[in-house]
This record gives structure tokens, C-alpha cells and sequence, in this order.
């Protein structure tokens, strides 16, 4: 690129050249400019060193280094001359870089996970949180005295035991004694750091408060104290027994032996299935279950079937329509045409999600404006019927994205040069085929790339989908929770954040299909416009 | 036949108005007109009539303009369990300040891709180019995870936080609207940063007091199709925004009448028109600007 560019800096410039440009560069810069570097520097190693402190507290090794290497480098960047190019580009890249090119990888890696619901702890919490789930009162318990304490929202217990000790513990560490508690009458009721709770508090906590198990050692087996009215708390032992050596859980009740068979939750013999369980790298699983599993895959190619034809049909109405318009109203001896403009312009003004959520209304089955004003009091399914849904959705589309067409090619069709058409005209051509070969091929090149890109929105046109029909109506024969009219995206949406269990695992692995995607056609969609290019070269 | 561009010279004056030839020649125009301006306009005056009707039901809302009153912007601004007012707010904040953030990154990236060069420039501009062509949101279920992780290490930038919600939007702002904004940082000539240079003036000065303003108005077709795009956002502020009052209006206006027959379809209506005039005002008043950006692209 440095040497074919010639508008700026065509060659190297000389050792003397740099250095004078580096002196002139100094010599400009105000005292001001250079003490708001400075002070916005300065802001940003505050945060950075702030955000050092927490994960050095969290442990997160990791996450530490690259913060710290990060804000070393960004220093180092801002701090030393040149690097003109650096200094421009860093803090676009660093959001780019988290917010979009990680995110992809990450979804990548989820992909290769049983992440879910039941599953999205690590083995130790999914242990504690069994043990803590199966707790009953032990009937001899002796009453332990406790405060509940807060510390930046996270509660404790302070305990008094029967002998007087006084320990502290929260959900996550098990008690421990502490010796510098404030005591009222042989009972810790403070401690430096924390904030007792009031009665009041109390009150207003008590779901929270009630829920809390402290355990009571390291051993998960020795159980935990938790308190139903925020002063007296009670033993609580699991039914659950763990057995690290052997790595199984067992009810104490039934007998029934679990086991941790490798399939990240505790299994019985029978293949009954302890939950909650824990994350665990399943290889290709997900995509094994996308793939072969007939209630998943049926409802998959169906999707992606819908999802390309609703692209390619919304971008084939939305062009036709807007270029059928543009030419009709591309004639100057027409009046008012700046009022047709401006009216046809309104849906594409209208914010789309609102859109979507007004046509939901007007053509609900039972109370909608069409089927009650327009058509009489009709019952039709506009949004409820598998075929019908997918034609309304086409139309509000139409709706939708008519205008912008309009626009696209009203441009287009007036840039293309008028002596094209009148020598085609003194040579006999009929206005058919004025159209036909010379302007459409000459309106398709520069509006093609347009098409392209108004193809890849439909392909992710989640607001359209989601908020007109919920991707419904229902696939009664699915394991997931899609619908007929559901596209890739919204699949995924449903699958990850709505129901009961949400499969975020799953959801990833068709994220990443959607990916694979949408990769090959914008290949073969370039490669077809760079064919069209040149054709017209 | 001459000239198209003077047709009140071509028509001679003399010859009598006939129905025919006026229909053959424009009136079948103002016809696809008519009707094209009646699919177009009606659902926007169903919703006008709705708001101004008191009643809140979906089939009350059918007779147009039966009834006229302000009752139901009353409802929507002041029931506490939809503060509409709230998210209005939260979505002027959120997507204001995504835009005019992004507008910046965007501007500092052109900026040095127009008028540097350097190694990787060709490499950067071509993984602009790809990385529009997957969407944030194709990734939510990793942002959401991402930024529940964060939550836990910072609870003031992780999930269920507006400033979260910004920094992930702000993910997306090199790409198209650098590329946007690169062409046009590349038609105003690079003689004028050479001046300045001789001058005395330093990069920063000149990218800050000289390109910026000249390159005005492609920054405010940008900063108004990111300031649409955040507040159209549905997918990834559902996900991150969790508490009703921290919430954008296309999520708390989508969960109020995620079932239409049964929600107060007044109040939505009414809520629905306060949200959209001022983003249609803005629209067709910038509207030049607009068409002008949305084709931009199409000229390579």
C-alpha cells in the first residue's frame, strides 16, 4: 500500500524529515492539550488499577494479566511520540476486539459446553449446592445465637455458639472463629466492617435471609446453620452424603448411590439424573444432537429453509415494489410527487420495533382491526396459521422495507445518464426494452451491493419475527422451543433465554451453524457481484 | 418529445383536456400513489386513533377516531408498573450516547485509515469489512454470559447496568460506519492537513479543528442510523437490562403487549406515538442527509 498510495506521505521520509516533524509536532501541541492527555491517562490507569485490585482479590489470574498488559500497552502507546496510527485506532479495537471478536470465540468455545440450566456451575458448587438443597433440621440441634451482617450486599451470619465461641461465615466460607467481635451480653452482636442488620431489615430480607446456609466446616458432609427468624439459627444436615474419595453422593434415605459417570451431574445406577450438575466440555455433542436427533434436526432445516426464503423473498418484494414505485413516480410531469414521496416515506421513519408491535395488534384473530373492520368480523389466523403467519410476516415486511427501496432506486434511476436512454430511443428501441437492457443492468450494479447487505439484515431480522408472531405458531413436534415462522436467530434466542431450560450450550452450536452460514454466502454474494462488476466494465 | 425536463413547453396549450390522455400519462401514477399512500399511512393513523381513544382495549380501538382524548397518555406516563417515562429517558441516554461514542471511535479509525499509512491498513479495512457481516447479536448468548462474569468481578458494568449495555453496543462501532465515514474522510483532500501542517498545527489539532468539521455531515448520518439502530435494539438490551427501570422502550413497550388481547392497548398506542415523533420528526426533517448516507456505500 506505501508505495501505490501517492495522496499522503508517498515515500519514507528521511531520518532528518521524521525528526523535524517530530520537533514541529511538539512544538505545536498546547500546554492544555497535553494536560488533558494526561488527565484522561490518568483516569483511565484509575480504573485500570482499580479493576487489578478487584481480580487480584477474585483470583482471577487470567483476567489480571491481560488487564494489566492492556493498560501497558495503551501507556505505552499514548506515552511515547509516534505511533500516530496506534494512538487513533486503540480504543475502537480494544471494544471491537472484546465486544465482538471475543464474543465470537467465546460462543465458539459455549458452543463445546453442556452449559444450561443445571448446568452453569463449576463441580464444587453444584456439590454444595446439592448437599444444601436436600437439608433437614437436626432434632437435637442446640440454638446457635447469630447477627446477620451485611457487607457490600452480601450477608453473613455472626455466631454465638451454646460455649460461647463467636465465628463468622456467609454462604460461600464456612464459619470461622473471629475474636474482635463487639459483644452484648455474652452475645457478638457487631464486627468492624460489617453492618448489623435491624429488625426492619430483617423484615425486609427475610427471603433472602431464610435461604442462607453457612456451612458449618469445610466438609460439605458436617452441614450447615441457617435461621427461619434472623436471631437463632439451627443445624441443618443434607440427606446427602458425599464421598470424596469415591466421587459419588449418597442418599442417605434410599441408598441410592450416585455417581459422577463423566456426563456432568451425579447419575444413578438407574440413570436417574441429580441436578443441579455441572459444566463439562462435551466434544461435538451439541452439534451431534443438532444434527442426528430428529426432534431437533427436523425443526433446524426447516428454520434454516425459512430463514433464506424469507430473506430472499423480503429483499425480492421490498426491491420490486420500491423500484416499481421509483419508476412510476420518476416522471417530472407528474404533480405532488413530493407529497407521495414524504407519505411513502412515514413506515420507514416509524421505529421498526414499534412497527412490528402495531401490525401484532392489528391482525390479531379475534379483536384486530383487519379481520374485524376489513373483512367483517372474519376469525382468519393472520398470525396463528403456519402458511398464513409466514404471508403476513412477508407483508408487514413489504411494509417495512418498501420505502427504503424506493429511495434507493429513485436515486439510482436518476444518477443513470438521460443520453443513454434518448440515443437508445432515436435508435428505435421500444421503452420495454430501454428498461429492460439498458437501465436495469446499470440500476442492478450500484444498487446491488444494497441488496446484499438487505439481504444479510433479513437473514438476522430478529424484531420482526419476535415481536409480530413469536416465531410461532408452535412446532408441536420439536424438543426446542421453535416455531413455523422462527428464524436462525430467534431460534437461538428462545432456546437460550426463554422457557424453563435454557440451553445456552445448544443455543451456541446453532449460533456457530448460523456463522457458517452466513460466511459462505456472503463469499458466493461477492464473488457474484464482483462477476456483475466487471461484466458491465 | 424533446426535452422531459420542461413538459409545460411539450404539451401544446390548444389541444383539450381529455380524461384519457391525463390518465395514460400521470393520472394511473396518482393512482399507485393513492393506494400506496393509504398502505402506507394506515397503520400509523390506526395507532394515532388508538392512543387518543380512553378505552384500553384492542377491539375499542377499531371505530377510528370514535372517541378523542389524552386518558390514555395519561395512563402510560403515570401507572408506576410501566414508567414509560423512565424508559423514554434510558433509551435517549443509552442510544445517545452510543451513538455520539460511537461517532467518535469511528471518526479517530477513519481518521488514521484515510490519512496514515501504515502496515495492516489494508488488513484493518478488510476486517472491517467482514466483521459487519456477523451481527452482535448472533453472539448474545456470549455477551450475556461475558457480561454476567463481569457483573460478578464489577457489579458497576456488568449485567443488568446501562453502562454495560452501552460498552457492548459500542462493540459494533468500527465497521460499517467506519467504512461509511472512511469514504468520506478520503474526498476531502489531503492538501488541507498539509496546510495546517506547515502551518504548526499537530495531528491532534487538525483532526480535532479542521477534518471534523468538514466532515460534519457524514457524522450526523452516522451518529442518527446508530442512534436508530440502539434504540431498534431489541435482542441485546432484553438480555442485559433486567430490572423494568433500567429498561429501553423497545423492551418495556414489547413486555406490555406481549399478548394484545389482553393488554391496555391505549396506553401501548399512546406510549408508541410519544416514542416515535420525535425520531419521525428528526428523520424527515434529516431526511436528505439519510438518503444520501444509505447510498453512499453503493458507490464502490
Amino acid at each position: 500500500m506505501r508505495t501505490t498510495d501517492t495522496d499522503v506521505s508517498a515515500t519514507k521520509p528521511s531520518p532528518q524529515q521524521h525528526r523535524a516533524a517530530m520537533i514541529a509536532e511538539a512544538a505545536s501541541g498546547g500546554l492544555k492539550a497535553i494536560l488533558l492527555k494526561i488527565a484522561l491517562l490518568g483516569i483511565v490507569d484509575a480504573i485500570a488499577l482499580y479493576g487489578l485490585f478487584v481480580l487480584f482479590l477474585h483470583q482471577q489470574w487470567l483476567i489480571f494479566t491481560l488487564v494489566a498488559a492492556v493498560t501497558v500497552v495503551v501507556n505505552w502507546i499514548y506515552f511515547t511520540p509516534g505511533k500516530l496510527p496506534a494512538k487513533y485506532l486503540t480504543p475502537g479495537v480494544i471494544f471491537l476486539v472484546v465486544f465482538q471478536i471475543f464474543v465470537v470465540g467465546y460462543t465458539a468455545y459455549i458452543g463445546f459446553t453442556n452449559y444450561s440450566t443445571g448446568h452453569n456451575s463449576d463441580k464444587a458448587q453444584a456439590i454444595s449446592a446439592l448437599m444444601s438443597s436436600a437439608q433437614d433440621r437436626v432434632p437435637d440441634s442446640p440454638a446457635y445465637a447469630v447477627t446477620v451482617l451485611d457487607q457490600f450486599g452480601t450477608l453473613s451470619f455472626l455466631v454465638t455458639d451454646p460455649n460461647g465461641k463467636v465465628s463468622l461465615g456467609s454462604a460461600d466460607s464456612p464459619l470461622a472463629p473471629v475474636n474482635n467481635a463487639r459483644l452484648d451480653g455474652g452475645e457478638a452482636v457487631g464486627l468492624d466492617g460489617y453492618t448489623s442488620l435491624s429488625f426492619q431489615d430483617i423484615l425486609a430480607r427475610t427471603s433472602e435471609i431464610t435461604a442462607l446456609a453457612v456451612p458449618f466446616s469445610d466438609d460439605p458432609n458436617d452441614g450447615a446453620l441457617r435461621t427461619n427468624d434472623g436471631s437463632n439459627a439451627y443445624l441443618y444436615l443434607s440427606s446427602l452424603v458425599y464421598d470424596e474419595q469415591a466421587d459419588t453422593m449418597t442418599d442417605a434415605q434410599t441408598g441410592t448411590v450416585y455417581s459422577d459417570t463423566g456426563d456432568g451431574a451425579f447419575v444413578a445406577a438407574s440413570g436417574e439424573e441429580m441436578l443441579p450438575g455441572w459444566r463439562i466440555n462435551v466434544g461435538f455433542d451439541n452439534f451431534a444432537r443438532a444434527f442426528t436427533e430428529e426432534g431437533i434436526r427436523t425443526p433446524l432445516i426447516s428454520v434454516t429453509l425459512w430463514t433464506v426464503t424469507f430473506a430472499a423473498l423480503s429483499v425480492a418484494t421490498t426491491f420490486f415494489l420500491g423500484l416499481f414505485l421509483a419508476i412510476v413516480f420518476n416522471d417530472m410531469r407528474m404533480k405532488g410527487r413530493k407529497f407521495y414521496r414524504v407519505a411513502m416515506i412515514l413506515p420507514y421513519a416509524f421505529p421498526a420495533f414499534l412497527s412490528a408491535l402495531v401490525w401484532a395488534g392489528m391482525l390479531s384473530e379475534s379483536f384486530g382491526f383487519v379481520n374485524q373492520v376489513l373483512l367483517g368480523g372474519a376469525q382468519i389466523p393472520w398470525l396463528t396459521n403456519e402458511w398464513l403467519a409466514k404471508i403476513s410476516i412477508l407483508t408487514v415486511n413489504l411494509w417495512l422495507g418498501f420505502p427504503y427501496m424506493f429511495l434507493v432506486c429513485t436515486g439510482a434511476l436518476q444518477s443513470i445518464p438521460t443520453e443513454l436512454e434518448e440515443a437508445a430511443t432515436v435508435d428505435g428501441a421500444r421503452p420495454w426494452a430501454v428498461f429492460r437492457l439498458i437501465k436495469l443492468p446499470l440500476l442492478l450494479v450500484s444498487v446491488s451491493p444494497l441488496l446484499i447487505a438487505s439481504f444479510a439484515f433479513n437473514f438476522n431480522n430478529f424484531n420482526l419475527i419476535y415481536m409480530l408472531t413469536g416465531g410461532g405458531p408452535r412446532d408441536a413436534a420439536a424438543d426446542v422451543n421453535v416455531g413455523a415462522t422462527d428464524i436462525l436467530i430467534s431460534m437461538v434466542y428462545k432456546v437460550a433465554f426463554t422457557g424453563q431450560a435454557r440451553d445456552y450450550g445448544l443455543a451456541s452450536a446453532f449460533s456457530i451453524i448460523i456463522f457458517v452460514l452466513v460466511a459462505v454466502i456472503s463469499v458466493v454474494a461477492f464473488r457474484k457481484t464482483k462477476a456483475l462488476e466487471e461484466l458491465n466494465r | 418529445m424533446t426535452s422531459v425536463s420542461t413538459p409545460s413547453r411539450v404539451v401544446p396549450l390548444k389541444r383539450p383536456f381529455t380524461f384519457r390522455r391525463w390518465f395514460g400519462r400521470t393520472g394511473w401514477r396518482h393512482l399507485v400513489g393513492l393506494v400506496m399512500v393509504v398502505f402506507s399511512a394506515f397503520p400509523l393513523l390506526y395507532v394515532l386513533s388508538a392512543s387518543l381513544n380512553p378505552r384500553g382495549t384492542l377491539t375499542g380501538s377499531n371505530a377510528l377516531f370514535s372517541q378523542v382524548g389524552f386518558e390514555s397518555y395519561a395512563r402510560i406516563l403515570s401507572t408506576p408498573e410501566t414508567p414509560f417515562a423512565q424508559w423514554f429517558g434510558n433509551t435517549i441516554l443509552i442510544a445517545g450516547t452510543t451513538s455520539i461514542l460511537t461517532v467518535f471511535l469511528g471518526a479517530l479509525a477513519a481518521y488514521s485509515f484515510s490519512r496514515m499509512r501504515f502496515t495492516g491498513r489494508r488488513a484493518g479495512l478488510l476486517t472491517l469489512v467482514l466483521v459487519q457481516m456477523f451481527p452482535q447479536l448472533l453472539a448474545v448468548v456470549a455477551i450475556f454470559l461475558v457480561m454476567s462474569t463481569i457483573g460478578d468481578l464489577f457489579p458497576a458494568i456488568g449485567l443488568n447496568t446501562q453502562i454495560g449495555l452501552i460498552m457492548v453496543y459500542l462493540g459494533g462501532a468500527l465497521g460499517v460506519n467506519t467504512y461509511l465515514m472512511y469514504g468520506f474522510f478520503n474526498t476531502i483532500p489531503a492538501s488541507i492537513d498539509e496546510a495546517a501542517k506547515i502551518d504548526g498545527a499537530s495531528h491532534a489539532r487538525i483532526f480535532f479543528t479542521i477534518i471534523l468539521r468538514l466532515v460534519a455531515p457524514i457524522l450526523a448520518v452516522v451518529g442518527l442510523l446508530s442512534f436508530i439502530a440502539t434504540t431498534n435494539d431489541f435482542v441485546v438490551a432484553s438480555v442485559l437490562l433486567i430490572d423494568p427501570e433500567k429498561q429501553t422502550l423497545a423492551v418495556g413497550l414489547y413486555k406490555l403487549v406481549s399478548n394484545p388481547n389482553y393488554a391496555d392497548w391505549s396506553a401501548f398506542s399512546a406510549g408508541a406515538v410519544l416514542a416515535a415523533l420525535p425520531v419521525m420528526a428528526l428523520f424527515l426533517y434529516l431526511q436528505k442527509y439519510i438518503v444520501g448516507g444509505l447510498t453512499a456505500g453503493s458507490d464502490k
